[in-house]
């Protein structure tokens, strides 16, 4: 028991941090925001350090429902370092509106807590307490801005449309629960595997509950065509929650889906993988055709995370422990790149203050403010793949996994369609250095800001190259967990 | 450690590097003269390299091996066709820093830094000896062109620089793929064990189109060369020269490091690709490029028809061919280059590009005119110019593998005279009926030395191209004795004592 208990504290330091700073805000009101935001900040580094699976291989506790295994380590260090940064972020962005509220940092405890969670199911049941805990806070999150139509409505969008895929995983839960006699991933694993060996095949049934929990997930991970929310959520919800949305709940989600598709149902690969192939493929195509006509920055980062997760699922195809290393790679460099277009957006703000969206505001970013211009761009070269950017090497090692897994015809579509995403990143960096200036942004002085955008620049440029060998390995040892 | 006792090639490298990173945080004139300094700096090395690569020698010097950077080896080392792209890449480049010295105004440090970055990236390409660094190189180089031709560019430069990026783009990716294929047959991503591996026959050819793809849009050959006109039109002088100099170097480049000696089998079981596309290649944008009226349109299309001279030679699989190829290479980078200078010269006085606002200039520019005529004669190929000795050398070799290919391709050189005589004439000569024009002031001492430099090494090459052809030849050989085994019969009626070198063996010029 203890050693189960030792195995869960990280999420026992984010609870109980989250509980303790709620009481704080109670009685403090919303005059010790800052003073709780930092503190939240703390508490995930402090739940970082006692991550299980980082020094030893981890293990299981609970009788198996609760994994801290090296696959959870390597997912809890991103997801918790993003959340962290999103947070740190928020607390500036929200001050200058006047509206921060002390619950900000709470919510997003609680859901660390829950992404938490997800990363380390080994049930089914434990899965899905995770994903809700994780999303009950997102969709307070979404409609933080209480007086603000959009985030309101996209707060509303986004709870209605979670609950039906909530609804539609859980349907695909009970029909494993019912065909396999457990909600053990292992035990699931295993009377799959029994199934796919005997002639008859997978049942029907099962086969059924595979596909209803991969399109649930697909929902939380917005790959084609369940990613109908992403765009409205994206734009509607407040600029950090969705620099949020994009970094922290992304990774927990991939990660889970990951663990779900070859720990859970590895045997029934041949029957997965094709659902996996259409999202990848979907998804890289939808997410790049659509995001070509978008005015507004943030719903066309809405397509680049959708456009992104296509090329993740490419990994996840190849279903080899090579894959699953270049999933969670892909996932770390993702959220660097991602935070850092965000924390750019965060700085877009006209003179008087208020915060633009618009594309067309960063025209002629590169005279008015030549440092951010430079970091954005580099940040959108290296979300569209080209080296000798960052961005080119998860790319690099998912097309590599598929062609070693016999997948050489699913890499070759997939980097194909790698180009039209290619074309709205320019798009971006042709509006900030091609075209004639537009009213420069406020100066800010917030310095930390200031410091991650750097920090995420720098990472993504070849000075970060000594950083791949450490990450591959860590995502190695990780995916080595699962098979 | 190699024969120069120092990671030569690193340091080649680093300067523009350097250079280029300095250039961001000096003003606008101290920038032109860092980049200048960068730029003569890496000539002065490169003349060393040139000086102290030993012909004949071990087939790859140089060679540095810093270990393993991630998921890449940094692999450098150079045979000598590499030196020689090498060298034609480090003499174009100070040439485009003077050139843009006063045309360009804006965002000098910005210009000054991509230029260099390229630099940095068009050697690398050259020199990387691990096929994942190569493709670094190769690709990287998109972004720093992708800037200079849309911010320094011309009024249609959005829509060029966006077709220059997605057209390269969508060629090498499928590259990558072919690349992650062979080295996860092969077991090791250095060039030189991959140049010796035999992949199999039936995979050969899917590896071929895909590397095809990308190294067609680079060249460029007939149909993918659309992009070519428009980046080279709305690209600034130095842009251009840069691009028709080295970029499209890369093309053959490739074809001849990867496509020929890894799938020998599938180059023989493509050629009437090749020789299909090329053929269609020379007459048709011969033609094209006589009807244009605008001067970079008119050169750009020529560079396509004299590029299609590139693929036929490197594709007759024979020592004439290949040697033909590559001194043509050399020269059309040389050559476009400086009509290219010698375009932007024009340019710089009257911003504009069109034929007919000119004429007579022989008048009033009497050097200009002697040395554009010098140029105009190179592309065209007059012997004693760089421009015959190449052609010549690819038609003989191509002659014996196809005699209808050597025909038709030849009609490619009397358009070639026809285009460019043409140009030249109404350029030069004729009435000076436009009066802005014929008060245009001569070569300044800046632009004499930009074109007399180029104009000596045409006539160097044209003249004793054994200077140039000799480092090569032995990587020729090893070129042919590996794709030996799939040569194709030619339908020439030819003796093969005419194939053998003629020249004597490369020890002669030690």
């Amino acid at each position: 028991m203890i050693e189960s208990l030792l195995l869960s504290l990280p999420e026992i330091i984010l609870s109980s941090a989250a509980m303790l700073l709620m009481l704080v805000a109670a009685y403090a009101g919303d005059r010790s925001a800052r003073l709780v935001t930092w503190l939240a900040v703390l508490s995930f580094a402090a739940a970082a350090l006692f991550v299980p699976g980082i020094r030893d291989a981890g293990g299981s506790g609970f009788d198996g429902l609760f994994l801290g295994d090296r696959f959870a380590a390597f997912s809890k260090i991103v997801v918790y370092a993003s959340a962290a940064i999103s947070l740190i972020a928020a607390d500036s962005w929200f001050s200058r509106e006047g509206q921060y509220r002390a619950e900000y940092p709470v919510l997003i405890l609680l859901s660390g807590v829950g992404m938490g969670m997800m990363v380390s199911a080994g049930d089914l049941l434990i899965l899905y307490v995770g994903l809700e805990l994780q999303s009950l806070a997102a969709y307070v999150l979404a409609s933080f801005q209480r007086r603000d139509n959009r985030s309101a409505e996209a707060g509303l969008k986004y709870f209605v449309l979670g609950a039906l895929a909530s609804g539609i995983l859980l349907y695909g839960i009970s029909l494993l629960y019912g065909f396999t006699g457990s909600t053990l991933f292992t035990d699931v694993a295993n009377v799959i595997g029994q199934q796919t060996a005997s002639p008859g095949g997978l049942s029907t049934g099962l086969l059924f509950g595979l596909v209803f929990a991969l399109a649930g997930l697909a929902f939380k991970v917005s790959a084609v065509p369940f990613h109908m929310w992403t765009p409205d959520v994206y734009e509607g919800a407040p600029t950090p929650v969705t620099a949020f949305f994009a970094s922290a709940p992304k990774v927990a989600a991939m990660a889970l889906l990951t663990r779900l598709a070859v720990s859970a149902m590895g045997p029934a690969t041949f029957e997965w993988r094709q659902i996996v192939i259409f999202m990848a493929l979907a998804s890289t195509v939808l997410g790049g055709v659509a995001a070509i006509g978008q005015v507004n920055i943030k719903r066309l980062l809405a397509y680049s995370s959708i456009n992104n997760i296509g090329f993740a699922l490419i990994g996840l195809a190849a279903a080899t422990p090579d894959g699953v290393s270049s999933v969670l790679f892909y996932m770390a460099v993702y959220v660097v790149m991602t935070l850092g277009s965000f924390l750019v957006v965060l700085r877009m703000r006209d003179e008087n203050g208020q915060p633009v969206e618009s594309i067309a505001a960063l025209s002629g970013l590169s005279r008015t403010r030549p440092l951010i211009a430079a970091a954005m761009a580099m940040f959108m070269f290296s979300l569209a793949g080209i080296p000798p950017l960052m961005g080119f090497w998860p790319k690099f090692y998912v097309f590599k996994a598929a062609v070693a897994a016999d997948l050489t015809w699913l890499a070759a579509v997939g980097i194909a369609t790698s180009v039209i995403g290619a074309y709205y990143y320019l798009k971006i960096v042709k509006v900030m250095y091609f075209d004639e200036p537009a009213p420069a942004f406020e100066r800010s002085r917030d310095w930390v800001e200031g410091l991650l955008i750097a920090a995420a620049a720098l990472f993504v440029s070849p000075i970060g190259f000594p950083l791949i060998n450490p990450i591959l390995t860590a995502s190695a040892n990780a995916a080595g967990a699962l098979f | 450690m190699n024969q120069a006792g120092f990671p030569i090639l690193s340091l080649l490298l680093a300067v523009p590097m350097i250079g280029g990173a300095l250039c961001l945080f000096v003003s606008a004139s101290a920038a032109r003269w860092v980049a200048l300094v960068a730029t003569l700096v890496d000539l002065a090395l490169g003349a060393w390299l040139w000086g102290n690569y030993q012909v004949g020698g071990a087939q790859w010097q140089f060679v540095e091996q810093l270990g393993i950077l991630g998921p890449f080896e940094w692999a450098l080392g150079i045979d000598g066709i590499a030196l020689m792209l090498i060298l034609l890449t480090l003499f174009l480049m100070p040439i485009c820093i003077a050139a843009s010295w006063t045309a360009i105004e804006k965002r000098v440090q910005e210009y000054m830094a991509c230029f260099l970055l390229m630099e940095t990236l068009m050697i690398g390409v050259f020199c990387a000896q691990d096929i994942f660094l190569f493709y670094l190189f190769f690709e990287g180089g998109l972004i720093p062109m992708y800037l200079i031709i849309g911010i320094w560019g011309g009024a249609q430069r959005i829509y060029a620089s966006y077709k220059f990026f997605l057209y390269t783009l969508l060629g090498s990716v499928l590259m990558l793929i072919a690349i992650l294929w062979m080295v996860n047959f092969a077991g090791t991503a250095s060039i030189p064990t991959l140049l010796v591996t035999d992949f199999p026959v039936d995979a050969q050819t899917w590896l071929w189109l895909a590397f095809f793809a990308s190294f067609a849009v680079k060249m460029p050959m007939w149909p993918v060369h659309t992009w070519l006109p428009d980046a080279h039109v709305q690209a600034p002088t130095a842009g251009s020269v840069i691009l028709a100099g080295v970029l499209l170097k890369m093309g053959g480049y490739g074809f001849v490091r990867f496509s020929l000696p890894m799938f020998p089998e599938a180059s023989a079981e493509l050629l009437w690709l090749i020789m299909g596309l090329s053929m269609i290649a020379v007459v048709y944008t011969s033609l094209v490029a006589l009807v244009q009226r605008d001067m970079k349109k008119l050169i750009a299309y020529s560079s396509v028809a004299h590029m299609a001279f590139v693929t036929i030679g490197l594709f007759a699989f024979n020592h004439q061919g290949l040697d033909g190829a590559l001194v043509v290479m050399l020269s059309h980078g040389l050559v476009s280059g400086a009509l290219f200078l010698c375009v932007g010269v024009i340019y710089d006085r009257l911003h504009t590009r069109e034929i007919d606002r000119y004429g007579g200039l022989s008048t009033n520019m009497p050097a200009y005119a002697t040395l554009f005529m010098l140029f105009t004669m190179a592309s065209v190929g007059l012997p004693g110019t760089s421009g015959f000795v190449g052609e010549f050398l690819s038609l003989v070799g191509a002659y014996q593998i196809s005699t209808t290919v050597a025909a038709v391709a030849t009609t490619g050189i009397v358009l070639g005279a026809a285009y460019m005589l043409y140009l030249y004439w109404r350029v030069a000569y004729g009435k000076q009926v436009n009066t802005d024009a014929a008060a245009m002031p001569d070569l300044n001492l800046r632009e004499l030395a930009m074109l007399g430099s180029i104009g000596l090494a045409v006539l160097w090459m044209g003249f004793y191209p054994e200077s140039f052809m000799a480092p090569m030849r032995k990587d020729v050989g090893v070129l042919i004795a590996r794709v030996e085994r799939a040569k194709p019969a030619g339908d020439a009626r030819i003796r093969l004592a005419a194939a053998h070198p003629a020249k004597p063996v490369a020890g002669e010029h030690e």
